[in-house]
């Protein structure tokens, strides 16, 4: 039997057959592989998506692909224009996705009320009114393109995370990072 | 049948009064009917072999702004064996708008009236099932009077911009 080589790097190469790396970024790693989103469209920009899913452009390949209940899902596509008949089903909806979850908002009627911002008594203006956004793609609506920058965006922002550390040791680093100004 | 040939048939049949307004020539001609009467009518439209209007293709509610203190609401029938068709208009004054439910005549009246009620507010009489069609049940006002005013919340959700 021989033993690894530690004197060389083929170690940390992953030649020996080991890949060295910690919890968290192999949590991450997982996480930001297999993104599932929600599968439900609300207005045009749901046809930007569904091409995005096809194969054109296959979504999978990044290892993205829709689920039909929000249970199983981690990241909601808001894809088109929240009406306030809307407002409270997505509400729901994003209530029932189990944690981490994450939300894309698609185009700019869900960014911000889109060319409803003034007239549109009827749409919500921006569907961070009511539920917290991760990434915003601007366009109206975006091309399938810009949807998959939104993914690797939010991929970098996954990859940031650190699911495993206690939530008041990050308070306190956020507090070492962040110092308060008093004048 | 043309548009005049129609417009005598109605007298003939009705009398003189029937028709409040005619657009007689534009592209599509309309007559005018006190909404009193406009049930009558359009059951004769309809039933009537020589016409046989058996398609309400749209029906349209207009608010003729304050000033004129007055709702519109426009019929486009059309007659898919004679392939003839007419535009009939009728008139509620705006404090208190209410005009004769069609739905028993044409099925596609039921969800149109809907529609003028839910964005307008125009009480359809005798409608079986008067409820909003588009907005939330719980929604205050019709969007589409010109003096609408939005809101300010809707379940905890500012409206404006």
């Amino acid at each position: 039997m021989t033993l690894p080589d530690f004197q060389t790097n083929s170690i940390k190469t992953g030649d020996g057959g080991i890949l060295l790396t910690n919890a968290e970024d192999l949590l991450n790693w997982a996480r930001l592989s297999s993104l599932w989103p929600m599968g439900f469209g609300l207005a045009c920009c749901a046809i930007e998506m569904m091409a995005t899913y096809a194969s054109t452009y296959d979504l999978e390949r990044f290892g993205i692909f829709p689920r039909p209940s929000p249970r199983q899902s981690d990241v909601m596509i808001v894809a088109g224009t929240v009406t306030f008949k809307m407002a409270d089903r997505i509400r729901r909806l994003y209530e029932q996705m189990p944690e981490p979850r994450y939300v894309i908002s698609m185009g700019s009627c869900s960014n911000c009320g889109g060319p409803y911002w003034e007239h549109g008594y009827h749409v919500v203006k921006g569907v961070d009114r009511i539920i917290p956004v991760d990434v915003y793609v601007p366009g109206c609506p975006p091309r399938p393109e810009a949807l998959i920058g939104g993914f690797l965006k939010l991929q970098e922002k996954i990859r940031q995370e650190h699911p495993l550390a206690p939530k008041l040791l990050l308070e306190m680093e956020q507090e070492v990072i962040l110092p308060t100004v008093d004048a | 049948m043309d548009f005049s040939t129609l417009k005598s048939l109605l007298i003939e049949t009705f009398g003189e009064g029937i028709i409040v307004q005619s657009q007689d020539n534009t592209p599509q001609p309309s007559i005018t009917v006190a909404p009193e009467r406009l049930v009558e009518v359009c059951q004769f439209l309809r039933d009537d072999p020589r016409l046989y209007f058996d398609f309400l293709a749209c029906l349209t509610g207009i608010d003729n702004a304050p000033a004129q203190e007055a709702f519109e609401v426009v019929y486009h029938l059309d007659s898919l064996v004679h392939e003839h068709r007419i535009v009939l208009r009728t008139f509620t004054p705006r404090a208190a708008p209410t005009v004769p439910t069609l739905s028993h005549l044409w099925r596609t009246a039921d969800w149109h009236e809907r529609e003028a009620y839910d964005l307008l507010g125009i009480q359809f009489e005798g409608h079986p099932d008067l409820r909003r069609i588009l907005l939330p049940q719980d929604w205050e006002g019709h969007p589409l009077r010109k003096d609408y005013e939005e809101q300010n919340t809707y379940h905890g959700i500012q409206v404006k911009y």
